[in-house]
Order: structure tokens, then sequence, then C-alpha cells
């Protein structure tokens, strides 16, 4: 930044700076004001054809689009003059004479920049008499529903899946107003990140059949996460109704995701609604599991891990904040702890630097080494004759009876009781990701939040207060209120972290500290 | 000359002095007629020196635009370490314009070694000849003669042996209109689909391939060769009027007029003495009504503008229309405008390349309402909407296709207003009901 050439214009009467080069439409970003825009998209190249960011600048002959003219000294620019007003007000009413106007059963009603700028700026009613164009709906494979009728041609789809995907697929096929989104012939949306079209597209055109007619948009309330389905760690927002995930969308974060989000993490939320869930504590009476209070099922966990050796099997998609207060109950019985990470084919966004699907399937394998658990295919192997077993909702997979047998004791925090744990002594529901704050560490050591989405079922607790509640209940000083609390104890302890708040985080995460003391 | 008629004494033949003699397509036809003297002379020039005599000659671009030549030229900067390339427009594709095709068809070498030429003053090793995929005469005449100038040593690594390299290549296109537009015609060169580029960059700057590039249209570098020749001054001299407009200009004339054809006269020239001394003027038994000059682009103009006219590109500003490709589309008292104007706005809304709204959405509506109009069910309320919609149109679009069909409605709607109106209120177009009767 230092070395760019600085321009100074005016936009809308306030002075602005910016680095030279820089466009109209960004410039006036800085400057707090919105150039309304169909077409242009910061993650995407700029095609300068919807013509809805025309703005007048001073002593130029012609209206310019403010995505394609880049800002020059002492440049005056008026995005709501009379004229721009006007232009854009001609784009709308041209937008929208095809469109069937069908708002009430499409999508992407209620989060439609169509709908948007004709409520702010559009004519009240259309003058066109004669019958609209009509073209059916297309399947174009993967998650993507393509209504053409409904398409303004902002081409955003097809610059996602020739510059970002490089994969073409989409183009756009015929001329004038006979031009319609086409597929190249034989080929599907199946790119692993082709759902981001929808995601990237303006109006209701391009939809994902994973959604289709679920929900209203007003009617889901949106809270800003981490995706947990690999070591990347694309920020996202989860969108729930009435306590139930619905959709999973990306999160802009220039450091980790830029604008995407692939489909598979996208499309992997349904686990988060399961219903077969813990929901009260569980304290062995005899040859079955009981229901119990919290405080007796906490008082039973801490005595069947007292006085023994407890070997922890973890899930690696535990928060930092969980996995530092069972590394603390390691340290007080001198226990280890392992975990094991799902895998799958990795899948790489070509036009964005260091973004894939990573082939290591959970949310914070960094964080859990950083911790000092141990990366296994046989977590179960560190467990000794007479350890007590700590198993944090990690996968049963890696479980066998005769394991079982090993242990002394068997202690469950988790968010279901699978099959072979019912021999356990203690089980302690925790919520699950959506339903609790925490923080994850992803493959490059970034840190991030990720706030509570729903509520969590029946008596479950957040991770970090339930561990924090039986390290208590074990004998170790100090209270945690609130999943900060541990995370500012983890920053404490632990020199990775230190420095580190809920507060300096923020949305968008700040990078571990390297052993050599640089972030 | 007027091909296919005889050359008429008021006109002033230099591209087409061989129009109709079909010896002058051979290269020995052609260098008996004196051709390639002037690439040889280039050849011996330095670069700079041929830009300067294009720049003094006042050369326009005679595409449509009427940029001035050797200035677009000198935008080309010699030994900036990349590839520079000369592309030359023979899409022809405006309506109403039919004179590169003539060139090529007839004298094929003038525009080759124009090509050459220029392509030696832009330093462009590399030349494409972009030609419409219609004009398959042009394209076998064109070929053959670049064959023949392949085989004699004007072009290649050693052109005229003297060591420097001039290829020259054609390119067919496929039949879109928006391919006539510089920055599509690169596209449609690449392999890409034919859409207009933001400007800028210009072509100038980053053109085909992303390279320095000049594109001049084949009529302009078919006017290179003769000034070379004969020099600056002389092609300066050739101008009625303004000075700004210089040499001589085909016109291509078709519609309802005695006699249609191309016909070269002097810049400056009153249009009036051309269509009616020259061109014949009406039909037996017919009045001219109007006429659209410059191919179908431009503004259409009254027989009373059209008058008025000294044609050269500052005489068609100062009455109301354009100098354009000089198509000059002539009508009578036996046309109904309104039709003429709703099947313009038809050709405008089938070729628009989609890219900017205005255009893609308003050629295809405002067509739907020329047609709509002049079937009889049209209201007065409609002219405002046309109106209204033409404006914007015009002016806010990456090419100016979409300003094109607005021209002629504009001026369509204020110069005939009354055939507009005697649709809307007769509900029936009143020529097929005269004709009917």
């Amino acid at each position: 930044m230092s070395d760019a050439k600085m321009i100074t214009l005016t936009i809308e009467g306030r002075q602005v700076q910016v680095a030279e080069g820089t466009s109209i439409l960004e410039a006036a970003k800085a400057a707090g004001v919105l150039v309304p825009h169909y077409c242009y998209h910061p993650g995407l190249p700029v095609a300068g054809v919807c013509r809805m960011c025309l703005v007048e600048v001073e002593k130029a002959p012609k209206l310019a689009p403010a995505c394609a003219t880049a800002v020059a000294e002492g440049q005056v620019v008026h995005v709501h003059s009379g004229k721009a007003l006007e232009a854009r007000k001609g784009v709308l009413e041209f937008l929208l004479i095809n469109h069937p106007l069908d708002c009430p059963i499409c999508d992407q009603a209620g989060e439609c920049e169509l709908q948007d700028y004709t409520f702010a700026e559009g004519r009240s009613e259309g003058r066109l008499v004669e019958p609209k164009r009509f073209n059916p709906v297309e399947d174009f494979g993967g998650d993507v529903l393509y209504v053409p009728n409904r398409c303004i041609l902002c081409t955003r789809c097809v610059r996602f899946m020739d510059d970002v995907a490089q994969e073409p697929v989409l183009n756009v096929s015929e001329r004038g107003d006979r031009a319609v989104i086409g597929k190249f012939e034989g080929q599907d949306l199946t790119h692993p990140w082709s759902g981001n079209v929808v995601d990237l597209c303006p109006v209701g055109a391009l939809l994902s059949k994973d959604f289709l007619n679920k929900a209203r948009a007003w009617e889901l309330d949106r809270t800003a996460s981490v995706c947990p389905n690999c070591t990347q760690g694309c920020n996202m927002m989860v969108e729930t109704r009435d306590n139930m995930v619905v959709r999973l969308r990306p999160r802009p974060n220039d450091d980790v995701n830029k604008y995407f989000m692939c489909d598979y993490g996208r499309l992997n939320y349904r686990w988060m609604n399961r219903s077969d869930r813990l929901e009260a504590p569980l304290v062995r009476r005899g040859d079955r599991l009981a229901v119990a209070e919290w405080e007796a099922a906490l008082v039973a966990a801490a005595k069947a891990l007292d006085g023994k050796r407890v070997h922890a099997v973890v899930s690696p998609s535990l928060s930092n904040e969980a996995l530092y207060l069972v590394s603390r109950l390691l340290e007080r019985r001198e226990g280890t702890g392992a975990f094991r990470v799902e895998r799958g084919p990795e899948a790489p966004l070509p036009g964005v630097e260091d973004l894939a699907l990573r082939s290591d399937r959970a949310a914070n394998v960094h964080g859990a080494e950083l911790l000092g658990f141990r990366r296994s295919d046989t977590p179960m192997a560190g467990l000794r004759g007479g350890d007590a077993l700590l198993f944090v909702d990690a996968d049963p997979g890696v479980l066998d009876v005769t394991d079982l047998g090993r242990a002394a004791s068997v202690v469950v925090i988790g968010t279901t009781l699978p099959e072979v744990l019912r021999g356990a002594d203690v089980v302690l529901p925790i919520a699950n990701m959506v339903e609790e704050e925490g923080t994850f560490t992803n493959l490059r050591g970034r840190v991030q939040r990720f706030l509570q989405a729903r509520a969590a079922p029946g008596m479950a607790r957040p991770s970090w207060w339930v561990l924090g509640d039986l390290l208590g209940t074990m004998g170790e000083p100090g209270n945690y209120f609130l999943a900060s609390d541990v995370f500012t104890a983890l920053a404490g302890a632990r020199a990775e972290f230190a420095g580190m708040s809920y507060d300096t985080l923020g949305l968008r995460g700040l990078p571990v500290m390297s052993p050599a003391g640089a972030r | 000359m007027g091909f296919p008629h005889k050359t008429h004494p008021r006109e002033t033949p230099v591209l087409s002095t061989h129009f109709g003699d079909s010896e002058a397509r051979s290269l020995s036809g052609w260098r008996a007629r004196g051709g390639y003297r002037a690439l040889e002379q280039a050849l011996g020039m330095a670069p700079a020196d041929i830009v300067n005599v294009v720049k003094d000659s006042g050369l326009r671009g005679r595409g449509g635009a009427g940029f001035p030549t050797g200035l677009k030229w000198s935008f080309m900067k010699p030994g900036d370490g990349k590839p520079h390339y000369l592309c030359c427009n023979a899409d022809e594709s405006e309506p109403g314009t039919f004179k590169d095709r003539e060139i090529m068809r007839w004298t094929p070498h003038s525009l080759i070694e124009g090509c050459a030429i220029a392509s030696y003053a832009i330093g462009a090793e590399i030349c494409y000849i972009y030609i419409r995929g219609e004009f398959t005469e042009p394209l076998q005449i064109v070929g053959a003669a670049l064959d023949e100038a392949y085989r004699d040593g004007i072009l290649g690594k050693n052109a005229m042996g003297t060591g420097k390299r001039v290829d020259v290549y054609i390119h067919k296109g496929a039949g879109a209109y928006i391919c006539g537009e510089e920055t599509a015609l690169m596209n449609s060169i690449e392999g890409r689909r034919g859409n207009p580029r933001i400007k800028p960059p210009f072509p100038a700057v980053a053109g085909l391939f992303g390279q320095p590039t000049t594109i001049n249209n084949v009529e302009t570098l078919a006017a290179v060769p003769p000034i070379l020749t004969n020099g600056a001054e002389w092609y300066k001299g050739m101008s009625l009027s303004s000075p700004k407009s210089t040499g001589t200009k085909l016109f291509s004339v078709c519609g309802n007029i005695a006699r249609p054809g191309n016909y070269e006269v002097t810049m400056g020239f009153p249009f009036r003495e051309f269509l009616h001394d020259i061109c014949g003027g009406a039909r037996p038994g017919h009045t001219l009504k109007a006429v659209i000059p410059g191919g179908s682009s431009v503004p259409i103009q009254t027989m009373q503008e059209a008058d008025a006219t000294l044609m050269d590109y500052e005489g068609f500003v100062a009455t109301g229309s354009m100098l354009g490709s000089g198509g000059v589309i002539v009508f009578d008292d036996s046309v109904c405008m309104v039709r003429m104007i709703a099947r313009l706005a038809r050709f405008y809304a089938h070729e628009s390349c989609a890219q900017c709204t205005q255009c893609r959405e308003g050629t295809a509506w405002v067509t739907k309402i020329l047609e709509r109009i002049e079937h009889g069910s049209g209201t007065t309320a409609d002219l405002d909407t046309l109106l209204e919609l033409s404006e914007n149109m015009t002016g806010k679009t990456i090419c100016v296709l979409s300003d094109s069909c607005a021209a002629p409605i504009v001026s369509g709607i204020q110069k005939f207003r009354h055939e507009f109106e005697a649709h809307i209120n007769g509900k029936r177009c009143p020529m097929r009901s005269a004709a009917a009767a």
C-alpha cells in the first residue's frame, strides 16, 4: 500500500483517498457510498455489462461505468445525480420487461438485488404490453438449477467457472434478448466449487436444489461461523429457521476463502440438525445408564477418572476451548490424548491461492496438535490397561469392544451415544459446534471464532462448560462463565495463542504466534 | 466508377478506377496498372516517414468513425518490445454498405498492398484481414491474390527481398454484424465470442491477443498506396469543402434510386447533385422522401436536409446525420417509414451481442413497439415511450450498436411523425391499404 500512488477524489461530496488504479465503484465503497451494480463482483474479473453502475463524472461527456473506470486525481463523482438515477431507472426497467415478476414463489426474494434496487429506484410499473419472453427451467447439474426467465445475464456465473473454478462449463448462448446462460455440450456443473454460482447470482436465476422452496430469506436467522467440514476453515454464515440449520453460505474473508465455499462444505450440514442426540447426563446404575442431574453426573465422572491415568480420544473438530480444557485434565492425570482424522479427496479452487477442500475432513486438526494431542490412525492404542478412557465426541469407528475392556472406567462426553459406548460409566451431553461458541485453528494456524447459531437439545451444555465444570469438580481452581473466559485462559497458558482474545480475533481471525514469536 | 455503371464524368475515381476490369485482379495485371510500386517505395522509407505522409494527407478512417489514420498509426510505439498487429476490417456488415466488397472483388492487390504498407509503418509483422463469411466471392478473390503475392515474394519472411517480415492472413467471419466492431472483431479472431470489449484499454495499447494493434477499414488501407505514390498534397487537394475531410470517398447507393451502385466522389461533393445527377435521381413516377446517408446506424435525413448537404465528415453532421460508412439508403414515396424503421430495429435486435442490458433488452423491445405501431395497434403514448427508451439506449453501453438502433428511431419520429400518427390514428398502415385498394 505504501508504495502505491494515492489518488484523491470526491464521491457524493465525500473526499476519499485510494490507491491508483482503484475503480470508482471500490473507491465509493471506501467513501461509504454504494453504487448499485449487478455484474461487478470483487472476486471476479470486471465485465462492465449490466450498466447499472453508471455514474456521473464531472467533465466527462458520458456516464461512466463505475466498475470499469479507474479513479483520477480530482475527479468529482455523482452517484445519485438526476442523470445517473435516470440511467439506473432505465436499466431496471429493461431488466424487468422480460422478468416474470414471480417474487412470491422465488427463493431469492428477500435477498434479491433486483428487488432491492427496483424498490429503491425503479419505476412503479412497467410499460411492456407485449408478451414476455419465456424459457424453461434447466437442471445445470450439481446442486444448481437455472431459471432463465429471471436471469439478467450479468455473467457472474460464467466468469466464476471460467476464471475462478477454471473449468469453463457455462457460456452465454444466443444473442440479443434470446440470450441465455448455456452449458457446453455434455458438461454439467459438477466442479466441487460450482455451488458458488448460486451465491454469486444477484437474482433468482441460479438456485440451490438443496435449498429449493425450503425457507423464505426473511425467515432466516444468520450467524457468523466457520465451516467445520475440513481444515481450510472457510468463513461461513449459518442460516437457521426455527432452530434448524437450513443453509450454509460463505462469509467473505480475504485471508482464507475470499468469497467462496466448496459444495462439500456447504451441503454437509444435516448432522447439525440430527435428532438422535444426547439430551441428558447419564450415570451407570448397575447394568443400565440412568438419567442424572448435571451435578451428580459431574461428580460421578470425576470419580470415574479419579486416581487413574487418563487416556483421551477426542474429536479433531472440537473447539480450541474444549481441547484446551481436555489438555488441562490430562495434565492433572498425567494422561495422553489422541485423535483420528477422517480423510477424503482434496479439491482446490484454482483461481484462489491456497484455497481447497482439504483432505483432512475435520475443523481443528492443527489446534488439536498445538494443544498436545497426537494424531493417529489408531488413537485407542494409547489406552493402557487400568487407564480411564475419556471419549470426547470422537468417531466411534475408532473403537472396538476389546479396546473398551482394557479401560478401568469410561467417561463419554459427546453429542450422541453410539451403541459401542453403551457400557460407559458416565455420559455427559454436549452441544455441537453450531450450538456453542468457540474457536478453531485452521491448517495455516489461523484462529477463527464461530458463534452459536441454534439452541442445544435438552440439557446438553456447551463442551467448554461441561469440561470446565468437570475440571472444577476434580479440584481445578478457576471458574469459566463464558467461552471467552476459557479462551483467555488458553491465551495466557499457551505461547502460540499469547495476546489473543475474542475481541482481537474479531470475526476474521488471527494467525497463531510462530515459535519465533511472529504472527 | 459507379460500378456496375460506367464512370460518371463528375466522379473522381481513385480506388474505383479498375472496378469492372477483371484483369486488375491478377498480380501481373495489377503490376501493369502500377501496383506494388507504393509498397516498394514504402519499404525504402523509415516507418515514421510513412506515418507522416498519411498524417499530412488528411486520410481519415473510412469505416464510419472518421478517425485520422496517420494519428492512429502514430499511437503504435516502435521498439516497445511487443509484437504489433494490424487488423483489416473487411467485415462490412453495416446495412447499405458494399464498397469494401467491390474493392476486394476487383482490386484485391490494392488492399494487400495497403495492408503491407500499413504493417510496415506500424511495426507489425502480422496482419489479419477479417472478411465476413457471406462474402464468398471476395474471400476467394482475396485468397487467390494473397497466394500470388506470397508466391512472388511480396509477402512473407522476406517481403520484396528487403528482409522485413510482412505476413497477411485472412480470417473468415461467421456472419455477425457486431464483429465489425473493432474489439469484437479482435475477440472473434482470437476464437472468442464476438463481444465488444470495454475501452480503455484501446487497441493501440492492448488489442489483438492483448498486444498493440491498429485496425483499419478496407477502403482506408486501399487508399494508402495511391497516397504514397502521388503524395500527401495530391490527396489533400481533393476536397471541395472542409480541409478536415480530404481525398475521395466511395459511396454505396441502394434503395429507391434510378442507378444504385458504388460511386467515388471527392469529399465535399454536393449530396443533391450526387443523388440526382450521378445516381439518376428517383425512379420514374416517384419522388424521393428520405435518405440514410452513412449506413443504417446514422440518423435519417429528409430530402430537404439531404439537398443542403456537402458530402464530407462535417457536412453530414451539419445537416443532422453522419457520413458513417458511406452506405446511402434512399427511400421514395412508395416506402412506409414506420415499416422501414421497424425493419432496421429488428436487425439490431437480432444482432445485439447481449452484453449490455440497454442493448439486449432495448433493441428487442423497441422492435416490438415499432412492429405493433406498423400493424396499427400503436398509441400516441408509444411514441413517447420509444423516444424515452431511445434516450436510455444512447451513450450508455460498451459499443454503439444500441445507439445505432436508437438513431433512426429518434430521427424517424422527429422527421416523419405524421407517418407514425397516420398508423396510430388509422389503425393500419396507410401505404398497405393504398396498395390493397
